[in-house]
């Protein structure tokens, strides 16, 4: 290739050739596990889950259904009633782990693919459709759940949940690890390439902001592999910004709640913000529209699917915590209910009219537009009657 | 009464809307003890603190990011960005977040959010210095786009624009920043933020124009005079949207138009104008609508600025032709 370079010689080309970062740098290496994928509870030095069974049914009652709110969105989408959807599959333990562990007072910007977050935050999943059916562009109030809107330019969200926290800070809401308020932004592997994202990093980090930014590295944005994002694992790049980084299995629900809960704790007593990393895996194409037998291997997803985020808690509570199939019964009929209530509250959902568009363009309407959809109407109106 | 100049009066009307409310604060590069690069904001962050008067990091979508938060937070963010040419940075979180904020949620979400923008030239800058972007706001629905024409304006319509519910993107005449009038700060504005201000009136043809073409077309219609011609000169002070009564109102009484700003020709705010007039005025006018304006090319290095900037002389050359039909 130097050769091809006119005027360049050989050595001086080498010279700015980028060093080549050792593979196993992106993989797993060096993540804070405390459920290992066989269903073994770990310790770690320091982070630890120290709440009882009862809890952890309740992540993988969690967690199961929202994976079939998932499905049932998926197969919605395939028979025509969505026009996309964006699949969580694989990344249920990183969604209700990190969910799990907020405050009814902390505020959450999310993706389009947070819908297990959505889900701890109490948003019905039928409104979760709106966006993808084409009859709203955000079916929610943020203020009722603590839930912003999906933001589906990629990293713009980061920005908003810094700003939300300086927000928090000027209130002065923050002090107490327990009764303060923090601020959680979620966003993937390739939206930290984003300016806006590495600028929310700069802003939280001089700014002390309460936020922590949760980033699912799930390996793929739509087909680009995570070399194609970084040369270093994401949870190191919070050094060079001045705050702490953590990788954790993102397929372990009680590793991904602890470390999102001392990352909250620290945001709330006003230490700052963090970084986690949740190593996980999309199992699903990035969205409906997606292939990707295209550019990646059955391989790896079969490599991925024994590390399953709900199979190891289904394994752990039925060998160690002496959780009967009953249980995993009700779960699983609860589950078909939810998905039913979905499907049938989708297929009802009504269709807008373009005039209830027109009316939230503006707080104050300007004249001109008043005059168009006047316009509109008056034009529509003039079809009526009409076969 | 007091004297002051534009810049003066948009520190004053900053000044007192964060007195009158504790929510707005406001944010942008430099603006802190430096009191921003044409000191805009002097002495504000020593009166108001750190926490409301915010020396940001240099990073433009960060500056709108953050105030999009800030808003949702319950705050009234007025961001200041450096110059014209360094807002675009920022331009997708303006179009894709600010503009779409209240849509998107339908209307269950307030964007309150004010852009300072410096705009245009004249002022023999290096590049990126002396653009005039308005029209690339105006064609945003969910932004409002207004300019200030003059230091009594600048006063009110700062206030006015943080008051407003919905996005405003304020842009100040640069080179207007040290021209003087006499403001009484106890007399109310009598116009509401979105409408246009007839600055002279005549009865021969009108001058549209806004931000710092308003003092050139003021001395043009002064110079017509000896041509025997009266001139009617309309600050628009609102682009998006247009104030279009006014603006009806005066063509149908002088039946002639001519629009002069600084931005390029093509698509620009006087297209829409001349559509508008042609379409409610249109058995009123003797002359089609006429543009005086930047060409249509980048911002130009700035010893030829003279050359693009409409002018006295170039306005003239205008109502000569359109007095011509």
């Amino acid at each position: 290739m130097s050769e091809s370079v006119p005027g360049l010689a050989p050595e001086v080309f080498a010279s700015v050739e980028a060093p080549v970062s050792p593979p196993q740098a992106l993989e797993e290496v060096e993540f804070v596990q405390l459920l290992t994928p066989e269903g073994e509870r770990v310790e770690h030095p320091d982070y630890s889950f120290a709440l009882d069974d009862d809890v952890v049914k309740s992540f993988y009652r969690d967690m199961t259904l929202v994976r079939r709110i998932d499905t049932e969105a998926t197969a919605l989408q395939r028979q025509g009633e969505l026009g996309l959807w964006a699949s969580l599959l694989g990344q249920e333990a990183a969604q209700i782990g990190s969910a799990r562990a907020l405050n009814k007072k902390d505020m959450v910007f999310p993706t389009y693919r947070e819908h297990g977050v959505a889900w701890c935050q109490g948003v019905d999943p039928l409104r979760l459709l709106g966006l993808f059916r084409g009859v709203d562009q955000g079916g929610w109030d943020p203020k009722d759940n603590n839930f912003h809107l999906y933001t589906i330019v990629i990293g713009a969200q980061t920005l908003h949940a810094t700003g939300y926290a300086m927000g928090q800070q000027r209130d002065h809401a923050i002090g107490d690890a327990e009764d303060g308020e923090a601020t959680i932004a979620y966003f993937g592997d390739g939206a930290s390439s984003q300016g806006d994202v590495n600028e929310a990093f700069i802003w939280a980090s001089v700014f002390n902001a309460p936020v922590v930014f949760f980033c699912q590295n799930n390996q793929w944005a739509i087909s680009e592999p995570i070399d194609r994002q970084t040369r270093i694992p994401l949870y190191q790049r919070a050094a060079g910004f001045g705050f702490p980084g953590v990788r954790v299995d993102g397929n372990d629900v009680l590793a991904t709640y602890a470390v999102t809960q001392q990352a909250l704790k620290r945001a709330r007593e006003g230490s700052g913000p963090t970084l986690i990393e949740a190593y996980t895996y999309r199992m699903g194409a990035h969205t409906t529209s997606d292939d990707p037998t295209k550019y990646r291997l059955n391989e790896d997803l079969e490599h991925w699917k024994l590390k399953d985020p709900i199979e190891r808690v289904h394994a752990y509570l039925s060998r160690h915590a002496g959780v009967e199939h009953d249980f995993f019964d009700q779960v699983d009929a609860e589950a078909d209910k939810i998905a039913a209530e979905l499907r049938a509250g989708c297929l009802a959902l009504p269709d807008p009219e373009l005039t209830d568009f027109f009316q939230h363009v503006y707080v104050e309407e300007t004249p001109q537009l008043a005059e168009q959809r006047d316009q509109f109407t008056a034009y529509a109106a003039s079809f009526e009657g009409e076969g | 009464m007091t004297k002051i100049t534009l810049g003066k009066g948009i520190n004053a009307g900053l000044r007192a809307a964060m007195e009158a409310d504790p929510k707005v604060i406001i944010m942008g590069e430099d603006i802190g003890k430096l009191g921003g690069v044409f000191r805009v904001t002097e002495g504000l962050q020593k009166d108001f603190g750190e926490d409301r008067v915010i020396d940001t990091p240099l990073a433009e979508s960060g500056i709108i990011g953050t105030a999009v938060g800030l808003a949702l937070r319950g705050y009234r963010p007025v961001c200041e960005i450096q110059f014209d040419g360094f807002v675009f940075p920022a331009y997708d979180q303006i179009i894709n977040q600010v503009a779409k904020m209240h849509y998107r949620s339908a209307g269950r979400i307030k964007m309150p959010v004010v852009i300072r923008i410096p705009f245009g030239g004249g002022i023999g800058a290096v590049e990126h210095h002396s653009e005039s972007p308005e029209t690339l706001f105006a064609h945003v629905p969910g932004l409002k786009v207004v300019a200030c024409g003059d230091p009594v304006d600048a006063y009110w319509m700062i206030q006015q624009a943080i008051a407003s519910d919905d996005p405003v993107v304020f842009f100040e005449p640069k080179r207007r920043y040290h021209e003087k009038a006499e403001l009484d700060e106890s007399v109310q504005p009598t116009l509401p933020l979105h409408q246009a201000k007839v600055v002279r009136e005549g009865t021969d043809a009108t001058l549209f124009c806004y931000g710092p073409m308003v003092k050139t077309c003021l001395q043009a219609a002064e110079a017509a005079v000896e041509d025997g011609r009266q001139l009617e000169v309309i600050d628009l002070r609102t682009i998006a949207p247009l104030d279009l009564a006014t603006i009806f109102a005066s063509v149908k009484k002088t039946r002639r138009a001519v629009v002069v700003h600084e931005a390029p020709l093509s698509l620009g705010p006087g297209s829409e104008i001349a559509a508008r007039v042609t379409e409610e005025c249109f058995y009123h006018l003797e002359a089609p609508v006429l543009r005086v304006t930047g060409y249509d090319m980048p911002y130009p290095a700035s010893r030829t600025e003279e050359d693009y900037l409409p002018d006295l002389d170039r306005v003239l050359d205008g109502v000569d032709r359109v007095m011509g039909y």
